[in-house]
């Protein structure tokens, strides 16, 4: 068995996209992606406003049905599992426009994603102050920064501090892959650093994709890099290959040089 | 809350000591166990933020459960130790609430709305027109209440303190539940549906099971009903009184479950005096013009109104105490 090393074992596949289309009406947002996420993978993914780069999450989540192509979450097909049996599988997201419990505390929402990753979420009376599961809530917390906030409710909290709980809440469990999107639109120049070390710490087996505008936090936190444009994956590579191609700066600066 | 909660707990207690015998019956327990029907109404509006018309129909399953296994004068049905019966009452009225929840699982707003009358009134017409069970549209009577561990509930103030007793557990029940697991992906539910699916819960079962939990409370109205109507026909869950408590909810406040005690006392008091002073033919014009006083003045029922104006006071308190504290800082 000679393939059994460190180096064979980082070439597991976490995520496999083949032929991934979505199309709302005769509009193709997602256009016939193929893309392989490797277990530890740390991928950002650059693409202009509407590019498709939200709506691919949502398809890898299953938040919208695709329209053709397969999704393989480690190993198993998904592509027709309803959402709640991906997240189980291992899959994590945040998502760009906070989508939170407004009416639950921080404590109450750490601790519903908590029960749900663990499958505990069906039980019908309150669970003891000193559970296990309010630990890994309060865990929770503390890495996202929310720790002095728990009993707040989530709808009072700051803009900042949701995208906090969103990080929190994607943390949950023992996520395999986690989809970050734009986790540091609307954050103070300040508030960006913490973002970066806390990307930078997440466990070494995760698999990550991170949509990011922001050029530093993209590069700093990802050993690989890819582009969408038009719904189509038109290149990936090292970041400063990438980052320095023709074809991003065409994107971003609309013209070539 | 807690402590003003306990309070009026206190007070309904001794209260019996104080009033008339009609006052205990016909406006106290009655107007307790409006409050549970409604309870479940506002469990479902505050918790997962949809509008049930199918609340009397749930308590009606309950009610008729319990007539068709007690003792009673139609001749229809088989007798069973009450312990079985309301077991079997709370069931028939919790796997109801199932169904009812599984049928308007993807509905909110003016859909839930509609697909839960049209199951009310469906068994509206099942019960007229079945005579096997429901005895057609004249239903049950000479129903009586059990003796219970020794003391029977005909007895007006027994029955009272069970009434007492049930609410303060349906109002326990209701709190417990919302802050479990279960109670919180209902909330959940209500606030971000995709999330809590993008958490690893499937929301279609966390539906049903509140729609469960409404149907329990309901069906504890809908025993002690029956119990203290002693009859149940058609006309128990026909379209008057569905809207009758969803004027109870409205009147007491859809924010806080607990509004529904308050609106079901203001509807009662209304019902029993206004009717005295005016007639029977004004008593909906009197509702009508309360409801609209309500809708327009105070849009979060009487609790609602009642609860922001206390935190009004308290903020007021609040500023004041830090003043005073600046003040005392500064000499
Ligand atoms: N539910 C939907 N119905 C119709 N069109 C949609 C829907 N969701 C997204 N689109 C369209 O798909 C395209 C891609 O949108 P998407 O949100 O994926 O872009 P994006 O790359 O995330 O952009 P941004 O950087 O602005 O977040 C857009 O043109 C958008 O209008
Ligand atoms: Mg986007």
């Amino acid at each position: 068995m000679p393939l059994t090393d460190g180096s064979a074992s980082n070439q597991r596949v976490a995520l496999n996209l083949k032929g991934v289309t979505r199309r709302f009406g005769s509009f193709v947002a997602v256009d016939n992606l193929n893309m392989t996420i490797k277990t530890g993978e740390r991928r950002a993914i650059l693409g202009s406003n509407g590019a498709g780069k939200t709506t691919l999450f949502n398809l890898i989540t299953g938040d919208f049905p695709l329209s053709e192509g397969s999704i393989e979450i480690e190993g198993v097909e998904s592509s027709t599992l309803p959402t709640h049996k991906r997240i189980q599988a291992g899959l994590r997201r945040t998502y760009q426009h906070a989508l939170l419990f407004d009416s639950l505390s921080v404590r109450d929402t750490l601790l519903l994603a908590v029960v749900g990753i663990h499958n505990k979420w069906p039980l019908f009376y309150p669970l003891k102050k000193n559970s296990k599961y309010h630990e890994k809530a309060e865990a929770l917390a503390k890495v996202a920064g929310l720790s002095s906030k728990m009993d707040v409710l989530v709808g009072a909290l700051s803009h900042g501090q949701k995208r906090q709980l969103e990080i929190g809440i994607a943390l949950s469990g023992d996520p395999k892959i986690v989809l970050f999107d734009e986790p540091a639109a609307g954050l103070s120049p300040a508030e960006r650093p913490v973002l970066t070390e806390l990307l930078l710490s997440l466990p070494k087996k995760l698999s990550v994709i991170l949509i990011e505008h922001d050029m530093d936090i993209a590069l700093e936190t990802s050993n690989i890099v890819s582009v969408m444009h038009n719904g189509k994956h038109l290149l990936e590579g090292e970041p400063e290959e990438v980052v320095h191609s023709d074809i991003v700066r065409e994107i971003y600066v609309g013209k070539r040089q | 809350m807690s402590r003003t909660l306990l309070l009026i707990v206190v007070i309904l207690i001794i209260l019996p000591a104080f009033i008339s015998d009609f006052w205990l019956n016909q406006i106290l327990t009655r107007s307790i166990i409006l409050g549970i029907a409604a309870l479940s109404l506002t469990f479902l509006t505050t918790y997962l933020g949809v509008v049930s018309f199918a609340q009397i129909t749930l308590a009606g399953v309950a009610g008729y459960t319990i007539a068709y296994f007690s003792p009673n004068t139609t001749g229809l049905g088989i007798e069973l130790p009450w312990l079985f019966a309301v077991a079997l009452a709370l069931l028939f009225s919790t796997l109801a609430g199932a169904f009812v929840g599984a049928i308007a699982k993807k509905s909110v707003g003016i859909y839930s709305i509609m697909i839960t009358l049209a199951i009310s009134m469906a068994f509206f017409y099942f019960t007229r027109q079945n005579y096997s069970i429901f005895n057609g549209w004249t239903g049950f009577s000479g129903i009586t209440a059990p003796v219970a561990f020794g003391v029977s509930l005909e007895d007006s103030l027994v029955f009272y303190y069970a009434t007492l007793l049930s609410a303060t557990a349906a109002g326990y029940l209701v709190v417990k539940f919302t802050s479990s697991p279960l109670g919180l992906a209902v909330q959940g539910v209500k606030d971000a549906a995709r999330r809590v699916r993008a958490i690893g819960i499937p929301t279609t079962p966390v539906i049903i099971a509140a729609y469960a939990f409404s149907g329990f409370i309901a069906g504890m109205s809908g025993v002690l009903n029956v119990w203290q109507q002693e009859r149940i026909s058609s006309f128990s869950v026909g379209l008057g009184p569905t809207i009758d408590l969803l004027i109870i909810a409205v009147i007491g406040g859809m924010r806080h479950p607990l509004g529904a005690f308050i609106g079901a006392i203001t509807y009662v008091l209304i019902d029993t005096f206004v009717i005295d002073l005016f007639s029977r033919d004004r008593f909906n014009m009197i509702i009508g013009l309360v409801l609209l006083f309500i809708v327009m003045a105070a849009p979060q029922g009487i609790l609602g109104s009642f609860l922001s104006a206390q935190k009004r006071i308290r903020k007021y308190d609040n500023n004041a105490i830090k003043r005073k504290i600046k003040n005392d800082c500064e000499i």
